[in-house]
């Protein structure tokens, strides 16, 4: 099987206005930033970004981009904002969300990552403990007052859970270290985070992988993402950025 | 209001280092709990860090920075022997299902049932919206979880409140509150003042603290 695309017009191919897409990293961790430019220069428009956590915080370059071309209807992360209120507060990120003109939907990060590895392995919800006693147990957190839901509860073993449904994105950007043509993929340190379980939860997985080797040179027991849960592969330069200036 | 010069932020991490016993896994939250992993150096605990890493180094300067290696903090930090690292649901499952001994977090406030808030500034104006990340998570899952914090506001106005004008991040679930002026237990019957800022009263304490505090029977000066 050979999943290897030519160029990142082949990898973004079907990707229409209005598409849920996945985004992997971890702020600057393991964000695929090849993929998301060209994401920006394709000019798709209302988009759903599902993050883990900030990725787009660690993609400050792309994020402008999408802005500036006015391509975001709405953001899925645990942790989407400045830690800095200040620095926030000057972002047009921010400002879009305090308007509502963009929306941002809130989870517990833990939360998110069940919500996406539901999605992957065919689980359509489940109970999960996270923000019980906080608002995420009254409803779904989000700056569009009208969108948010009635969260269902029920108390397990004398603990509140939350019913979470599983999210399942069209299409997921991940991105690896080495890949191979079938698809498997390893990453490198902790830039591995969101990308694995993104990877399984799309119905398309894009990965961008800085090193394509030939199948049979991934240590059959060290891969850690299987190849049936990605459809596309494209090599890409390792791209090095500054991470202390985040 | 009054406000009280206590321990420089380091050094209420040193203390709460000392709460740390050996052979124990602790995730350090931003802020003070960070501070922690200072004194944790030559002790045998391993960090563990959401981003999905067991046994997180000190932080990187320099040429030892790596872009693929950070804290969920997004610091630079270093891999050492033993290092592991693994994908976030697994690093959640650790979290979540119990496994990790302490949980080290800040806070904005704390009240006297346990409840704290650290997710969402209302004063940010952002509709209901804030930065959970992984602090339910890790609530949820703690076995023993420490607040880490100063013991009143920029404006002196108490943290430690009788209820949350914050929005909760979690509901009794904090065991200790180590301060710049105290260490305080959090105990069925209410909040157990247990060490104090050498040359502060029990009354300075209880003046820039909300809840009526419970005196410990053996009262200290916080030892270092």
């Amino acid at each position: 099987m050979d999943k290897t695309v030519k160029d990142v017009e082949a990898a973004l191919s079907g990707i229409e206005d209005g598409a849920t897409i996945a985004i992997g990293g971890f702020f600057a961790a393991g964000v695929p930033r090849l993929l998301l430019r060209a994401l920006a220069e394709k000019g798709v428009k209302n988009l759903t970004l599902a993050c883990g956590s900030g990725p787009l915080l660690g993609a400050r370059s792309e994020l402008d981009a999408f802005l500036r071309n006015g391509q975001i209807r709405k953001v899925i992360d645990s942790y989407g904002l400045f830690r800095s209120a200040t620095k926030g507060g000057q972002h047009p990120f921010e400002q879009k969300v305090r308007a509502g003109k963009i929306e941002l939907e809130v989870y517990p990060m833990g939360t998110l990552a069940e919500k996406y590895r539901m999605a992957g392995a065919g689980v359509p919800a489940s109970f999960l403990p996270a923000g019980a006693g906080s608002m995420v147990e009254e409803t779904t957190i989000t700056n569009i007052e009208e969108n948010r839901k009635k969260r269902e509860t029920r108390v397990i073993d004398g603990q509140t859970c939350i019913l979470e449904y599983a999210l399942k994105p069209d299409f997921a950007l991940v991105h690896a270290y080495s890949g191979d043509p079938e698809g498997n993929l390893c990453y490198r340190k902790t830039a591995r985070n969101f990308n694995h379980v993104m990877a399984m939860a799309a119905r398309v997985t894009i990965a961008e992988v800085e090193n394509l080797v030939t199948s049979g040179d991934l240590k059959p027991e060290s891969v850690h993402t299987p190849g049936i849960f990605v459809k596309r592969v494209l090599k890409v330069p390792r791209i090095t950025f500054d991470i202390t200036a985040l | 209001m009054k406000k009280f010069e206590g321990l420089p932020r380091e050094i209420i991490a040193l203390r709460v280092s000392q709460e740390i016993e050996d052979n124990s896994y602790v995730n350090l939250g931003i802020g003070i709990p960070t501070l922690v992993s200072n004194w944790l150096e030559g002790r045998d605990v391993i960090l563990q860090s959401e981003i999905g890493m067991l046994k997180t180094g000190s932080l990187a300067e320099g040429n030892d920075i790596d872009q693929d290696l950070i804290n969920a903090s997004c610091q630079p930090v270093r891999e050492v022997q033993g290092t592991v690292y693994f994908d976030i649901c697994e690093s959640f499952a650790m979290i979540r299902g119990g496994h990790v001994d302490v949980t080290v977090m800040g806070a904005f406030q704390v009240n006297q049932s346990g409840d704290f808030a650290s997710w969402l500034n209302p004063s940010r104006g952002l509709s209901g919206v804030g930065n959970i990340g992984g602090s339910m998570d890790l609530a949820a899952g703690a076995k023993r979880l420490f607040i880490a914090m100063e013991h009143t506001a920029n404006d002196g106005s108490p943290k430690i409140v009788r209820d949350l004008t914050y929005p909760a991040t979690a509901k009794k679930k904090v065991n200790q509150i180590f301060t710049d002026l105290a260490v305080i237990e959090v105990i069925p019957e209410g909040l157990l003042l247990k060490e104090i800022y050498p040359g502060l009263s029990v009354e300075d304490i209880q003046s820039v603290t909300e809840p009526r505090l419970l005196v410990a029977r053996d009262l200290k000066e916080i030892e270092l």
